[in-house]
């Protein structure tokens, strides 16, 4: 799993939780991909991704490489930036683990590097 | 043909066996590829922006390579282990998620700039377990979707209805969750070529784009045309010019691959060939 993915990810259709983000980490295997450079997408991404997540995110799984703690004014035009951005939003991979709900506790464990978000019956 | 949502619930059906299809099979592919591309164009982003987009049902990442191949990033959810195994396996550059679309999109309000679904809806209208209720798992799926995608983003998700009431409460439900839009249906004269896509606008009404082959509207039968063919009188019925150029339009509207008319279209042969 990316953690551009785990930017994005809740835990609020379990019942009972209402925000369920962010959900925390626990890595055993972490891996480190080689994706292609696209300045434009991770451009348009930045203003949806919540970036102190993402920052305790990676500081939790050990990559941080002088990532900013905020971001940058004039981003955009900012390609040192872009890059390490891009590097933290999809090179950066969850292979197993566990998510975990910062509401209610419920682990969702990852295998595989796909995240298991099934509930159980009495959970919905 | 039996629909395979009859036979068992959708993470037991999609096995290694029927997984392994997805990767061999050439004309699954190659059908899926191209309901992906049209559910694409009928999303309308535009070409030069790169997206984040999100793929329901995503299989084997069929449709997701679709999508990277038009330069956008996909997250796709599915419930089959097996199908998700082969997606990994295939390397794609999506991320995937193991996930019951009936039980929610579990994510942040907004983080979409769109959503397909190839051929998975159909599956929430079953009850496969005795505490599934389809409508309930509909609306729950619709209004989470609904949260889940940016403002002004679209959801195509083509599908195959079992019947008029399945596509009515499928559409219902969609606009209990706020959505706008509705079916646009491609080669409406055909069986086999007929293809529903639900397309659900979240930002004010738009008229809903046309299916293709569809400027004629189905609605009845068009008596004009009626007896318009008249047998000249030896000549049997199937050799006249006028009968073939309309056997070609009907093959045309099935969006059948027709040669194009010429001037020898419906004539006779030569005596010498």
């Amino acid at each position: 799993m990316k953690l551009l993915t785990h930017n994005m990810l809740t835990s609020k259709c379990i019942r009972g939780v209402n925000v369920g983000y962010p959900l925390s980490i626990n890595a055993s295997d972490v891996r480190v991909a080689d994706v292609d450079f696209n300045p434009d997408f991770i451009s348009r991404m930045i203003p949806k991704i919540d970036w102190p997540v993402l920052y305790n995110a990676v500081e939790r799984l050990g990559h941080v490489e002088d990532l900013p703690k905020e971001t940058p004014v004039n981003y955009e035009s900012n390609e040192d930036f872009l890059k390490k951005a891009h590097h933290a939003l999809l090179e950066v991979e969850i292979i197993h683990g566990e998510l975990v709900c910062p509401e209610s506790g419920r682990k969702f464990p990852i295998n595989n590097g796909i995240p298991n978000m099934l509930l159980n019956e009495d959970e919905i | 043909m039996s629909r395979p949502e009859h036979l068992a619930p959708p993470e037991i059906f999609y096995n290694e066996n029927e997984a392994k299809k997805y990767t061999q099979n050439t004309r699954i592919m190659e059908i899926q590829e191209q309901m992906t591309a049209r559910a694409l164009e009928l999303l309308l982003l535009s070409d030069d922006i790169p997206s984040l987009i999100l793929d329901i049902g995503c299989g084997s990442g069929l449709s997701g390579s679709v999508l990277e191949e038009n330069g956008h990033q996909w997250v796709g959810i599915d419930i089959s282990t097996a199908m998700l195994d082969v997606a990994q396996d295939r390397e794609v550059e999506g991320d995937l998620l193991l996930a019951d679309m009936g039980q929610g999109c579990p994510f942040r309000a907004g983080a979409f700039d769109g959503a397909i679904s190839i051929s998975a809806l159909q599956w929430l209208c079953n009850a496969d377990k005795s505490h599934h209720k389809p409508v309930k798992r509909l609306y729950k799926f619709f209004s989470t979707l609904y949260a889940c995608l940016s403002r002004s983003a679209r959801a195509v998700l083509q599908f195959y209805p079992e019947n008029g009431e399945q596509m009515e409460l499928v559409t219902a439900q969609a606009m209990k969750a706020g959505f706008y839009g509705g079916i646009v249906v491609d080669y409406p004269n055909s069986t086999k070529a007929k293809k529903f896509f639900l397309v659900l606008m979240t930002g004010g009404n738009v008229p809903l784009p046309k299916g293709l082959d569809s400027e004629r509207s189905s609605e009845g039968i068009d008596y004009s045309r009626r007896g318009k063919i008249k047998p000249q009188r030896g000549q049997s019925l199937k050799s006249v010019k006028s009968w073939i150029q309309d056997k070609k339009e009907r093959r045309r509207k099935q969006g059948k691959n027709v040669r194009p008319d010429s001037k020898y279209t419906g004539r006779k042969r030569s005596g010498r060939f």
